[in-house]
């Protein structure tokens, strides 16, 4: 997660710092030994452990601890051949397209309308955004109570209002054709507040001048709206897509707690088969391999993002 | 960075506007631009609300098949009494606190440091290093389970506090920050400071971080937050119950307390207070943290 706060009042000036006359050339190494503590904790948790993968990708490892032995191309090979990992990948992606739109439509939505709402501001921030701070588990426990099938609310509103038959309730979580869905509306619930925060945050830095001119013109709030505000907000949506995207790519918990990838391997996602075949089937060496397959793909988009990033840094 | 400045400076000149717009009568559609919003955030803490009522209901009017009341009709502490008779709730969540406050006090620690020595110091290899970490903000953490369990297990730490919380202490992203909001801070305070004397560690307390609270802070909170709510890694590391964090806990064993659902809402209930009690005191510096990211 990205931070910023506003900084000191001389930033401007300071930013393009002039080279100092004589600290360019002088090598201090003091400043190796501030660097040092974290660069070691880097090397060892992360550096290490991505060659460490990349190894055991190419090993028969296994976690009963026995031996392991080279093994060549074998786990990639099979890794591409292994239907249950491109199924658990076309989840994933299912995820992706079912939850990005949602997200992304409500959170603009939301934003333009509390926008407009100021003086409620405090309050309807809390309320949309108070979700995304409460643990993933608690939010499964609430939701799964929400979608049981015999006396959920849920349910229970939709035979109120005869949109149900009473003697066939939907079993949200445990049909097929509903159990993606049912999470997808958690996930929504759950961290739509987050890309809410950015768009609004957003709006806030438009000038109301650009509005008050067009307004003169005789635009309508629409025209304003397709016209100048969602143009203004590309990039916080290129952006918050970005981010939704690597997010998506490494869903794991919601699946984990409300359905289990089930039913029928359903809902199995990618994090999750990989777990599956490190921890309970043993096979750290094929898990490493499908590990990195995914390690790639969510680099793609990190790549992009970077991109994004540091275009407006110039 | 510029345009959080511009929120800060528009703020001011917004102010007259709102205040014409007060002494006029509310139109139609301020009315229901404000009914639509509070009617829509209403909507948006039901689940929260159920559960908080649910909470509060003895164990037979809380389990299915009985009528929906929002308001409890027999008010009860029952749930939360039983949850804390059997004690594990109160367990896990003196993990996540012990593991959370470990991770947010280490990588305040090694992340402001290491700023501070990007930012003020030329020293060899400084490019190579610092590219390398830039490089880690583009490593996904969960793609890198399989060995990082394997190594936390060869260095003897699986299922105690330090295995929990040192993978967790790695953030490229916070020492990215930091650089950034140290290399903002002009140097003149600094040297003077020399001048009088002051070694490099004294600078860095006496006069750089005097400087950044807010962005401190910042960090601060994010990272307790995301370790708070860390499940996977908790998941993998901490498999017997006594050393499982709050989320964990609550996810994998209190799962299986099936029928006893006003006891399982207040075990959510009482797992989302934390935060939520944090969410509320820090709400300014987590909505301009959130901000920020979209504003850089």
């Amino acid at each position: 997660m990205t931070v910023n706060t506003e900084a000191p009042a001389a930033a401007p000036a300071a930013m393009t710092r002039p080279p100092t006359p004589n600290g360019a050339k002088k090598k201090q190494w003091a400043g190796l030994w501030f660097v040092l503590p974290f660069a070691a904790f880097y090397a060892l948790f992360l550096v290490w452990p991505t060659f460490l993968g990349l190894y055991y990708s190419f090993t028969d490892k296994s976690l009963t601890g026995r031996p392991a032995s080279w093994v060549g191309l074998e786990n990639w090979a099979e890794a591409f051949g292994d239907e249950r990992a491109w199924a658990a990948l076309g989840n994933t992606a299912e995820f992706t397209l079912y939850s990005t739109p949602p997200l992304v439509i409500l959170a603009i939505a939301l934003a333009l309308l509390v926008n407009r709402a100021r003086k409620l501001g405090w309050f309807l921030r809390m309320a949309f955004f108070a979700p995304f701070v409460v643990p993933v588990s608690v939010v499964t426990m609430i939701w799964i109570w929400i979608y049981q099938p015999d006396g959920g609310l849920l349910n229970h509103y939709l035979q109120l209002l005869g949109i149900q038959d009473a003697a066939a309730p939907t079993l949200w979580l445990q049909d097929k054709n509903t159990a993606m869905w049912s999470v997808v509306i958690t996930t929504v619930w759950w961290t739509m507040g987050f890309n809410f925060l950015l768009y609004l945050a957003a709006l806030q830095t438009i000038d109301p001048n650009v509005y008050e001119a067009s307004s003169i013109d005789g635009a309508s709030w629409w025209r304003q709206l397709w016209h100048i505000t969602l143009p203004l907000l590309k990039r916080t949506t290129a952006l918050v897509i970005v981010l939704q995207l690597i997010a998506s790519l490494r869903i794991f918990d919601q699946m984990y707690l409300m359905t289990g990838g089930g039913p029928d391997r359903a809902t199995e996602v990618a994090i999750h088969y990989i777990y599956i075949s490190g921890f309970e089937g043993y096979r750290i060496g094929y898990a490493s391999a499908l590990s990195y397959v995914l390690f790639i793909l969510i680099l793609i988009i990190s790549i992009f993002q970077f991109r994004l990033f540091s275009r407006k840094e110039d | 960075m510029t345009a959080v400045q511009e929120t800060q400076t528009a703020a001011p000149s917004a102010r007259p506007v709102v205040r014409r717009r007060r002494l006029r009568k509310p139109s139609v559609g301020a009315v229901i631009v404000y009914a639509a919003s509070a009617a829509l955030a209403v909507l948006w803490l039901l689940p929260l609300l159920w559960a908080l009522s649910t909470s509060f209901k003895v164990e037979t009017e809380a389990s299915l098949g009985q009528d929906i009341h929002w308001i409890p009709q027999d008010w009860s502490l029952e749930g939360y009494r039983t949850l804390f008779e059997r004690g594990d709730h109160l367990t896990w969540m003196i993990n996540s606190t012990i593991v959370s406050t470990i991770v947010t006090v280490l990588t305040l620690v090694l992340c402001v440091s290491a700023a501070y020595g990007f930012s003020r110091f030329e020293f060899p290899g400084k490019r190579i290093i610092f590219g390398a970490i830039i490089a880690g903000l583009m490593v996904p953490g969960q793609a890198l389970i399989i060995p990082l369990f394997d190594l936390v297990n060869d260095l003897h730490l699986a299922g105690t506090y330090w295995g929990l919380a040192l993978p967790q202490v790695v953030a490229p992203v916070m020492v990215f920050i930091l650089k950034r909001f140290f290399d903002a801070i002009p140097k003149d305070y600094e040297e003077a400071a020399k001048l009088d004397g002051a070694g490099h560690l004294r600078v860095l307390w006496n006069v750089i971080l005097p400087l950044s609270g807010p962005i401190m802070a910042a960090v601060g909170i994010f990272t307790f937050i995301g370790s708070w709510n860390n499940f996977l890694w908790p998941l993998l590391v901490a498999t017997d119950p006594s050393m499982m964090t709050l989320p964990v806990g609550l996810g994998v064993v209190s799962g299986g307390y099936g029928l006893f659902y006003a006891q399982n809402m207040a075990a959510a209930i009482l797992g989302a207070l934390p935060l939520l009690i944090i969410f509320l005191i820090f709400q300014k510096q987590i909505v301009k943290g959130v901000a920020g990211v979209g504003l850089k």
